[in-house]
Order: C-alpha cells, then structure tokens, then sequence
C-alpha cells in the first residue's frame, strides 16, 4: 500500500517538472513532423511509381522503406524515453536528501525499501505510459499516412520498456551512492558508453575486428540497453527489410539472443535490489 | 566541575522521582551507549538516556554536541555506529512505535507546490490513517497551529515561520503518544513561540511525551519537566530542572566601609566570586555560601564589623548558567 502511495506520489511530482513538459512538447513537435515526413515520403514514392508506369520498384520495395521510416521514428522515441528517464530519476533519492523531504517521510510507519521500490514503479510507470503512447503514434502514422503496418509491435513496445527500465535502475542506483549533479554526468556517461559500444560492435563485425567487437560486448554487459533496443529495432521489421538495409545505426540484421533479455531483467532487478541495500544503510 | 554536576544529577534523578514507573508502561525513549562516528569523528560518543511517557523532555547543547545527530539516530535516519534504542519499549524502525511518533524535522521542507491541506493529507496516507480519520484529523491540526485560513494556500507562498508550523501540524496528525521537536521555535517569533510553548503544555495535558531538542534554554526551562544537557557527544547533566539549578546560594550583598579585613571575614563563611567597588563608596559582592543559614550570619558578621549592609540580593541561578559551566567546563577539559 505504501509502496503504491510512494508511486502515486513520484508520478504527481515527475508531472510537476518543467523537464518533463519540455520533453513531451518535443515529443509532439516530433510527431507531428514525422507525420509529415512521413507523408512527404509517401508521395514521392507514389510519384516515382507514376513515372515508371505504375510498377514498383523491386530493388527497394516501399515496405522495406515504410520500414525504415518507422524505425527511425522508434529510435528518436527511444532516446527521448531514455533522456526524460534520466532526468526524471537523476535526483530521486539524493535530492530529496538535499531538499529536506525525506526528513519527515523515513520516520513514517514505513520501510525504506518500499520508498526505492514506490519511487521505481512510479517513474516506470510514467516511462511506460509514455512510450505507449509515443509508440501509438508512430504506428498510427505509418498506418494511415503511410498504408503499413509495422510487425510484432507490442513485442516491440516491451522492448523499448525494458531498455527505459535499465536505465531507470542505473539512475535510481546512482541516486542512492551519488549527489544529484554527481549522477546525472555519470549516468549520461554510461549512457553515451551504452549507445557508442554498440556502434563499434557494429563497425568491429564489419571489420572482423574481435577487439572492438569485444569492447561492444562488455559495454552491453556493463550498461545493456543498446543491445536491448537493436533486439526491439529487428522486431519490428519485417525480414525483408532486415536482410535489405543491413547493419546500420538504427538496428542489425544480428539481433542479440533471448538470453540479453533475461539478462536485461536480472540486470534490473539486481541494481534495484542493490539500491534497496544501500539506501537502507545510508545516513540522511 | 564535570563530576560535581555529575553527582548532583543522580541526586536529582532520584528526587525526581516522586513515583517510580510502572514496570508494565514502557520508557517512551530509552537509548543505551548509543553511538555514532563518522570517520574518525565522533558525533555521539555514548548517549543513555531515558524518558518516561507523559514528560516533557528538554535535550540540550551547544551546537555541535550532537543533538540532531541523537535524534536522527531515534527517527531511523541515521544508522547508530553502535548501542542500543528503544522507543515505547520496541527496537528502532518498527513500525508499530512509528505508527505512534510524530517527528518535525529542524527544517520542515516537501513539496511546496502543496497546499497545506494536501501536505496534511499526504502524510496521514504515510501514517496509514483512514480517509475518514484524515477528514476529521486535517482541519483539527491545522487549526491547532493556526493555519486554518491557509489551508488552501500553496506551501510556497508561506513564510518560514507558517512552514514550520505545518511541519508541526504534520507531526501531532497521527495523534501520537510520543512527539519529537527538533527546534521547532527557531524560525518562529515571539507570538508564535509563546504558541508552540503553549501547544506543547497541551501535549503534555493529554498525557503525550515530548522529546524538545532546543537551544533556547529559557524555553526549555519554561516548558519542560526534565532535561538532560549534552556535550561533545555525551550526557553532562540530567534532572528536573529544579533540581538540575538547585544548588548553594548565591547573594549580591551591597555595603559600605570597605576594608580587607571584611573580605578576611566573609571567607569564612562562604567564597567570594566577585567583588566590585562603586564611585558612591559602596561595595558590591557576589558571595556563594553552603546554605541559607549562612546568609544570615553574613550579615551578622557585617553588622558586629560595622559594615553598613545596603542590599542582599539572592542571586537566582539559571539554566543558562549551568549550561555555560558544562559547557566551558568539558571545553577545557578537552583541551588538555
């Protein structure tokens, strides 16, 4: 009970940040834009078919480019969830130390482990709605302006849930140990390292370079929410056009295993366990 | 001069006690060699204390002496290094004691985009009230501390003063048996001093234990039944406060006629701690003297001396004063 008080709270509050309003008004800019793009698209490769008599093109057929379209969008999604986490999170514990909140809260009839386990779900919460409707807006675009249907997209969504999750316990953790300010340029550094590891186990593979795609692995291991959204990006492309575009920046044609979400999972669920542990021991 | 304020303390706990306590009521706090060291600094060094339910108990030191710190370590908000603390009789953190304490923090602070009847609600919720019970409890509170007309205000267009009472409002919510105020005066003035004082006699009418973390002494001695002095971390003095500023008289006598030979005589009877001669030829003494009988036969003495005696004035010992000399005294001693 008290740990869904604690959630509610979060949530109020989160909605409170100015932060938050920024990025959701991003957030519509993007859509509506991309809505435009989107159709912009459309209407060219209606046009290119026109001139060629009506046939379409068979080297680059349009799903396979409705499909890059709706990938870039889930990317874009998948960043701005991964900003508005982190700087939801970054101060969830150490700035409510610094402001003084946490004085009168602690000595209420509850324990401090339900404050972690309020304050997670409540921001997952927020995270979770978020990308739900972000994603649905992606979707509905591309469905109705653009006339395709992109595959396995609940799949799809839960995915990018679960990389927003993985940051949000590398937060929350850090909230715990460090200030407020100490965190967030340590977790936008993992953060970087996450997105920038992926890219040269990418660029390694290409090269047959066990080396860099080493250090690709082990930043996966250390902070895996990248190779957690290159799983989501292969989902939710149809084959086609994942054996058409190839490894790029935005996916892969080398989707991680199962075995990287259950890693993924475990990996949330230890930091948030840790977090527990040291904010049970922490001086206030 | 810390032994002799320690002997007189457990003199004056056992006179203080005109009923022993029920073996069946527990201590509303009762910590053992409780301890808490940062580092290699110790900000309590082994505090054992108790208090009995339905007393209002000052807590007392220079700044410093690890006051917060103690109470911190009661509230769950700092882990103790070592030793032990019970509140109602059950260890720290349990949640049933906690149903049952209300806490103001030395500086109230939540979220300020809350009206103070939010904030209220908010914590009755924390404490696990019922909505019914908060619905009667809310505007009850905030009427005690006399931020009815504002309860719909946001927190952040109240003054320091008004956010401290709504922390008090937040602490008395739950009705609890035993209330802990960490100088909960500090940002008010004068008027809303004089009614926190008079809440906190109300508290203990109703038979509630008040834990008064303060540094101003006069309120302290106003308002509370016993009080235990701290200093670097340890119990310097505990009492009643009677009991605690209970000691030799003191007179400021004012004669005339001075001559060595007089302060040759007043030796005798008692020691002389200062000694101050006007322009209009009159002298002022400070005298301490080992009881009362002995004032008398000062001025006796003068008298057969032929020292005219214009004034003997008791000289009243405050709280302050015994403050000044623990805490001076353990200064020295620590500088050794």
């Amino acid at each position: 009970m008290t740990t869904l008080l604690i959630a509610r709270m979060t949530f109020d509050e989160a909605l409170r940040r100015k932060m938050i309003w920024a990025v959701l008004f991003l957030s519509a800019v993007f859509l509506v834009m991309y809505a435009f793009g989107f159709q912009l698209l459309r209407d060219d490769i209606v046009e290119f078919d026109r001139s060629r008599g009506g046939v379409p093109s068979e080297a680059l057929p349009y799903d396979v480019q409705a499909s890059a379209m709706v990938l870039l969008g889930l990317y874009t999604v998948n960043f701005l969830a991964g900003i508005m986490t982190i700087f939801a999170a970054v101060g969830s514990i150490a700035g409510e130390i610094e402001s003084g909140t946490l004085h009168a809260v602690i000595p209420k009839p509850l324990a401090r482990w339900e404050i972690i386990a309020g304050k997670y779900l409540g921001f997952f919460a927020m995270i979770a709605a978020y990308l739900a409707l972000m994603v649905t807006g992606v979707v509905l675009t591309s469905r109705f302006i653009g006339a395709y249907t992109p595959p396995n997209i609940i799949h799809g969504t839960a995915l990018l849930i679960l990389v927003s999750a993985i940051l949000l316990s590398l937060t929350m953790l850090g909230s715990t140990i460090f200030s407020t300010m100490a965190n967030g340029v340590i977790v936008f550094m993992l953060y970087g390292m996450a997105v920038t590891g992926g890219l040269v186990e990418q660029i390694g593979n290409a090269l047959d370079n066990d080396t860099m795609v080493t250090i690709g692995i082990l930043t996966s291991v250390v902070v895996p929410s990248d190779s957690i959204w290159k799983l989501a990006s292969y989902v939710v492309q149809p084959s086609v056009a994942v054996n058409l575009i190839g490894p790029n920046p935005f996916g892969t044609s080398a989707p991680p295993s199962d075995m990287a979400v259950r890693y993924a999972i475990v990996y949330c669920a230890t930091l948030v366990i840790t977090s527990m542990l040291v904010f049970r021991r922490r001086d206030i | 001069m810390a032994i002799d304020v320690a002997s007189r303390s457990t003199g004056a706990q056992t006179e203080a006690t005109p009923e022993p306590p029920k073996p069946d009521v527990p201590f509303a706090v009762e910590t053992r060699s409780l301890r808490k060291v940062y580092g290699r600094s110790v900000a309590v060094a082994g505090l054992s204390l108790t208090v009995r339910q339905g007393e209002v108990f000052g807590f007392l030191g220079p700044n410093g002496a690890g006051k917060t710190t103690s109470v911190k370590m009661l509230m769950g908000l700092i882990r103790p290094t070592s030793g032990e603390a019970r509140l109602l009789g059950r260890p720290l953190g349990d949640r049933e004691a906690k149903r049952k304490i209300g806490f103001l923090p030395e500086l109230f602070r939540f979220h300020d985009w809350l009206s103070g009847e939010e904030l209220l609600d908010i914590h009755g919720k924390l404490y696990g009230m019922s909505a019914a019970e908060r619905r009667r409890r809310v505007p009850e509170v905030l009427e005690l501390v006399g931020l009815a007309h504002r309860r719909k205000d946001p927190l952040r267009s109240y003054s320091k003063g008004m956010q401290q009472r709504a922390g008090l409002a937040q602490a008395l919510l739950n009705d609890p048996s035993v209330v802990f105020l960490d100088e909960p005066t500090s940002a008010l003035d004068p008027m809303g001093r004089l009614e926190v004082r008079n809440i906190i006699r109300d508290l203990r009418h109703a038979g509630k234990t008040v834990f008064l973390n303060s540094h101003l002494l006069s309120e302290v001695e106003m308002v509370c039944d016993r009080v235990t002095i701290i200093n670097g971390g340890e119990v310097a003095a505990t009492g009643t406060v009677r009991d605690l500023v209970k000691r030799e008289p003191v007179v400021d006598l004012v004669i005339g006629a001075w001559r060595p030979e007089i302060a040759t005589l007043l030796e005798q009877r008692g020691i002389i701690r200062d000694l101050e001669q006007t322009s209009s030829g009159r002298t002022t003494i400070r005298l301490a003297l080992i009881d009362d009988e002995a004032i008398a036969q000062v001025v006796e003495d003068l008298v057969h001396a032929a020292a005219p005696v214009y004034a003997v004035t008791p000289h009243a010992p405050t709280l302050e004063e015994l403050f000044l000399e623990i805490v001076s005294a353990s200064g020295q001693g620590s500088e050794q």
